[in-house]
């Protein structure tokens, strides 16, 4: 059987056939046509409506685009160059570029103190965010506030100084007394940064403002982007402490203390930042002493504050939850007091779990701030609906004054929102 | 020889005050009491000084008075004659009508976006990438504006849709959109069975929620059915016939017509008039919201495992009904509690109506009534009120659903 099956055979292959190339609809771009954008007919569909919308978007704007006029000083002469040809009128940025970032009223000679303050802002936060970087920075980082205070609103430097000098004095106390007893230190050394500050403000003399190195500028001259981002930088530090301090009573097992954070949370979790902003520009100034002036841009600054801390707390909150209870017992069972376990074990986890959290509402806080134009703060927006669309040179030039808006803050969030994704990478301990 | 003795009795010492655990929570909660009370004296205090020095008194009296202003969006009967309650009531009702709309079409735009987001089409899925980027990173405020100058200056003006050669028509001869508003046409009861209008759509609503009714009760039984004998009888006809006979019949009986917009003089007449404003705050809340939809489908698919989909496959289902029996359910348990978060975000957010005019709660109560009132801290309270007890409600309604498809746990 065996010799006739082997004579049967015709033809024996003595070598191995050479590797044939894959079919040319199974290689290359056809490939990932085929496999990406065409895999079925809905699919296929898909694609031509994608293509379809892509193509009418591009042609609208593209031309509108690389037409731009960039050098005239109205309107109507952009119109007189252009012809009724489709094109944008970016002269109103380049003529209006100082007014956009830094409000109508900031002095124009003083324009590198804000720019000055933006650069150094980098730096002193370059720490916080990279934790690579050497930790010496931090203390640039806390002298950072009073240098940036003097810088944009000028005056008398005796101010910060004084300031500064209240917050040294109160961290010294606590250093001292804070080691034996975390609540003396804790407000003691409140009370004495109070004291600092009331004898260091009657020292201040009279009119020391008038002849300072940096002119002084008064808060409502303050605006454009510029205002934004302040409004930003300064209510998301200062709400970040407010927070963590609400999120841990409302942990607390205290039920007065609970209670008045819980209040306050969903009270202002509640109400839109709206209507906070209406308390601050016409019913504060009501539970203020008769006599004083607090300005509108302090007023703000407090209710916005206030209203991300709330929702800083809640992050918070859901970060000390996240922790396993073993932790807290583990603290306990060291004999580590209430502060001692919440600053050593408890908040460095739980802070490092809340991130992503708490960059998610500083980003939405950075896009609510353009509601203070609502209140007639003339921030970023409000300079584009009141000054200049109103003006009779760039009354009608909606888009290019949009888009420019726009872009400005796509571009700070969505980096914002890109270091916060690079840092849950970082931070995840993957297993 | 050890003695058992009792410990000895500790006489209270001030310093236990501070020192020992058990009277350490209260002497904290006295003085947070203390300091809360002393707070609330300081700016009572001031504010009693204050109202005297401008004198004013707190009272709600100022709400019956006549409101003085007219408002155009209105669900209910207002006039300038009416008062300030009745104009804060416009208020609150087209507060309500907007955050109702765009709750709709957000939670629409989010679902697509967030399941084409997922589709094995490249271009699609990076197309719907940009859309969230884009909308999640600009503020609401400036969508708002964007949409509300479309539908001001780039529509045209009702009298460009005049003349033989006219600029612009109605589409399909029924909208019209012009830069007054969007004029859609109206459906009326041209021998109504109530002489009411109002009743008559409730009759409608009625009719609805009877086939409703009857077609849940028609698939529970075809379930029953089908968990006795494992054959689930066909149920699509008689749920079409309970929908539709019922509601031709009505239809039908009462004579539904439709009232087409038309150019009457200077401006459109008939019909439904949306506002520009309504629709600029409508249009950019849902899209801006969607968004934020969107992530949150994206992130609930993706949180139901790979497994499940597969173990679904290999009981033989079909595409559809691992979607809807096996990924949705569970999805739905890790997208519902953000979605409150962001039903409560469009009606907070509605209050940007005061921006493009929209006449909500903003700007009745905390705008125009109190520019002509002068009565700010009632008007900011009432207003709060009303956005805190929405607040709750919303997040209550919505709780409840939650526990509904929530896991059922022993």
């Amino acid at each position: 059987m065996s010799d006739s099956q082997n004579n049967s055979v015709a033809f024996v292959a003595t070598e191995v056939i050479p590797q044939s190339p894959p079919p040319a609809r199974e290689t290359g771009v056809v490939k990932w046509l085929r496999e990406n954008l065409f895999s079925s007919v809905t699919n296929g569909i898909l694609t031509l409506v994608a293509l379809y919308l892509i193509y009418q978007v591009l042609s609208a704007i593209l031309p509108w685009i690389f037409n731009g006029i960039w050098t005239t000083n109205s309107l109507a002469e952009c119109r007189d160059i252009l012809q009724g040809k489709t094109g944008a009128c970016f002269s109103v940025l380049t003529e209006r570029w100082h007014q956009l970032i830094y409000g109508f009223k900031y002095p124009s000679d003083g324009y590198w103190r804000p720019n000055l303050a933006l650069v150094l802002m980098l730096v002193a936060i370059a720490p916080v965010l990279f934790f690579d970087l050497p930790r010496k920075l931090l203390i640039f980082t806390a002298l950072y506030p009073f240098v940036a205070f003097w810088l944009i609103w000028g005056g008398t430097i005796l101010a910060p100084l004084v300031a500064l000098v209240g917050f040294v004095v109160a961290g010294a106390f606590f250093q001292v007394f804070g080691r034996s007893s975390f609540a003396l230190g804790f407000f003691g050394g409140i009370v004495i940064a109070l004291i600092v500050w009331t004898v260091g403000g009657l020292l201040i003399p009279e009119g020391a403002s008038d002849n300072a190195l940096l002119p002084a500028v008064p808060s409502r001259d303050l605006g454009g982007f510029m205002l934004n981002l302040m409004l930003g930088v300064t209510c998301v530090s200062l709400s970040i402490p407010l927070g963590i301090a609400l999120a841990l009573g409302r942990q607390s097992d205290m039920p007065l203390i609970k209670g008045i954070c819980v209040v306050f949370i969903e009270f202002i979790r509640g109400v839109p930042l709206i209507t906070l902003l209406f308390v601050a520009s016409v019913m504060l100034a009501y539970f203020f002493p008769p006599e004083s002036t607090v300005d509108l841009f302090l007023r703000v600054v407090i209710m916005i504050t206030m209203f991300s801390a709330a929702y800083i707390a809640e992050v918070i909150r859901g970060g000390l939850a996240a922790l396993p209870k073993g932790q807290y017992e583990a603290a306990d069972s060291l004999g580590l007091d209430y502060p001692q376990a919440m600053r050593l074990i408890i908040l460095p986890q739980a802070l490092k779990i809340s991130i992503p959290g708490i960059v998610n509402v500083a980003v939405g806080l950075f896009k609510d701030t353009t509601l203070v134009s609502v209140i007639s703060m003339f921030d970023l927006v409000g300079m584009i609906r009141g000054p200049i669309l109103a003006s009779t040179e760039w009354n009608g030039v909606y888009w290019e004054l949009f888009g420019f808006a726009a872009l400005l803050f796509f571009v700070v969030c969505y980096g914002i929102s890109q270091y916060s994704q690079w840092l849950e990478r970082k931070l995840h301990k993957g297993h | 020889m050890t003695t058992l003795t009792d410990p000895p009795k500790e006489s209270f010492r001030l310093s236990m005050l501070i020192n020992d655990t058990r009277y350490r929570s209260l002497t904290f909660q006295a003085i947070a009491a203390v300091a809360l009370a002393l707070a609330i004296w300081y700016l009572g205090n001031n504010l009693i000084q204050n109202l005297r020095a401008a004198g004013l008194n707190i009272s709600l009296n100022f709400m019956s008075d006549p409101a003085g202003y007219d408002i155009n969006q209105r669900l209910i009967e207002y006039d300038s004659q009416s008062s300030h309650a009745r104009a804060a009531l416009v208020g609150i009702l087209n507060t309500l009508l907007v955050a109702f709309l765009a709750c709709i079409t957000a939670t629409i735009f989010g679902v697509v976006a967030g399941v084409l987001r997922l589709s094995n089409n490249w271009l699609v899925s990076k197309v719907m990438a940009f859309y969230v980027e884009i909308f999640r990173n600009i503020p609401v405020l400036i969508w708002i504006l964007i949409i509300y100058t479309i539908m001001t200056a780039v529509m045209p003006g009702p009298r460009e849709f005049r003349g033989d050669n006219a600029t612009s028509s109605m589409v399909l001869d029924l909208f019209a959109f012009t830069n007054r508003g969007i004029y859609v046409p109206m459906p009326f009861f041209e021998n109504g069975l109530f002489g009411n209008a109002t009743l008559n759509w409730v009759l409608v609503l009625l009719v609805a929620c009877g086939s409703w009714y009857a077609t849940r009760t028609v698939n529970q039984r075809a379930a029953n059915i089908q968990a006795d004998t494992g054959v689930r009888p066909k149920t699509l006809w008689i749920n079409l016939a309970i929908w539709l006979v019922p509601f031709i019949a009505l239809m039908f009986i009462m004579g539904l017509a439709w009232e087409v917009p038309a150019l009457k003089g200077f401006n459109f007449k008939g019909g439904i008039k949306i506002g520009g404003p309504l629709i600029a705050l409508w249009f950019a809340l849902s899209i801006y919201t969607g968004a934020f939809i969107a992530e949150n489908v994206r992130a609930g698919i993706q949180a139901v495992s790979k497994g499940q989909t597969e173990a679904a496959a290999a009981l033989g289902l079909r595409a559809n009904r691992v979607m809807n029996l096996v990924v949705l359910p569970q999805a739905l348990r890790v997208i519902i509690p953000p979605l409150i978060s962001n039903y409560l975000n469009i009606t907070k957010n509605t209050s940007l109506a005061i921006l493009v005019g929209y006449a909500d709660i903003t700007a009745t109560l905390g705008g125009i009534t109190l520019n002509q009132t002068g009565r700010a801290i009632e008007c900011v309270l009432l207003m709060m009120l009303f956005y805190l007890s929405a607040s709750l409600l919303i997040s209550m309604l919505m709780n409840i659903y939650n526990s509904s498809v929530k896991l059922k746990e022993r």
